[in-house]
């Protein structure tokens, strides 16, 4: 993979299946706001950060989250430093 | 310790197991799942699929599945290959392979592992169809059953 490092008080985001899609790209890195400590407020955050980012967290898409390569639910926690992705259900095999 | 790829090319079955199996006169017998390409899916018809996954994740996800298959049967050896990148009708897309002295551990290990991959390892299908559009494939309901029934029968 290409490597972005994430530095402190940054958040390196990436995006996979129709969520890069809508987003638009597959990875970027992010200044993390103080008042953002869990993966549902980051996922609040993010649909503020334009139209694809808005389409991509709307209602009518079930959206997983990992952070640090890791499934978490919208409760876990987010870090400076964290690699967060986003994507739908998973459909392999 | 299971061996585990993900790869964009072609694999060979009658290769892997006798890679598996290489050296060996202890084991009873081969689970083997291999999955393919179909060309339909609801209805219509499907010219090529691409897979995507999440490097990285994916690899440690298959070695998670891989390690909880071992802790639940006696397996002796275990292949677990993914292909990503475009992929026509036919083609394959995943091998698991099972090594055990008896015949129930290897055949139910391998459906174990073929439920647990379609639902907890990163991969992702985009269809492509006849008319030139494509879609994201939607995971199922049903392959969550089938996933969570191993949930209630760890042996």
């Amino acid at each position: 993979m290409t490597g972005t490092v994430a530095t402190a008080g940054t958040l390196r985001i990436l995006y996979f299946a129709w969520l890069r899609e809508r987003v638009g790209t597959s990875e970027e890195t992010v200044a993390l706001p103080a008042t953002v400590t869990t993966v549902g407020e980051l996922m609040a955050w993010l649909q503020t950060r334009g139209p694809g980012h808005a389409a991509a967290f709307a209602a009518g898409g079930t959206v997983r989250c990992a952070v640090n390569q890791d499934f978490a639910h919208a409760d876990a926690a987010v870090r400076p430093g964290d690699e967060v992705a986003f994507f739908p259900p998973v459909t392999g095999g | 310790m299971a061996g585990i790829r993900v790869q964009a090319e072609d694999f060979d079955v009658g290769a892997e197991i006798a890679a598996l199996t290489a050296g060996r006169v202890d084991i009873g017998g081969i689970g083997c799942f291999v999955g393919t390409v179909r060309d339909h899916g609801a209805g219509r018809r499907i010219t090529a699929m691409t897979l995507e996954h999440y490097p990285g994740m994916t690899e440690q996800a298959m070695a998670r599945i891989a390690a909880e298959a071992e802790a639940r049967w006696p397996l002796q050896g275990c292949t677990l290959i993914h292909r990503v990148g475009r992929l026509e009708p036919g083609a394959n897309i995943v091998l698991v392979l099972t090594a055990s002295p008896h015949r129930h551990a290897a055949l139910d290990a391998t459906a174990f592992l073929i439920d647990w991959l379609k639902t907890k390892a990163p991969f992702w299908k985009k269809e492509c169809f006849a008319d030139g559009s494509e879609a994201w494939v939607d995971a199922r309901e049903a392959d969550d059953q089938a996933a969570a029934r191993w949930a209630a029968t760890a042996p």
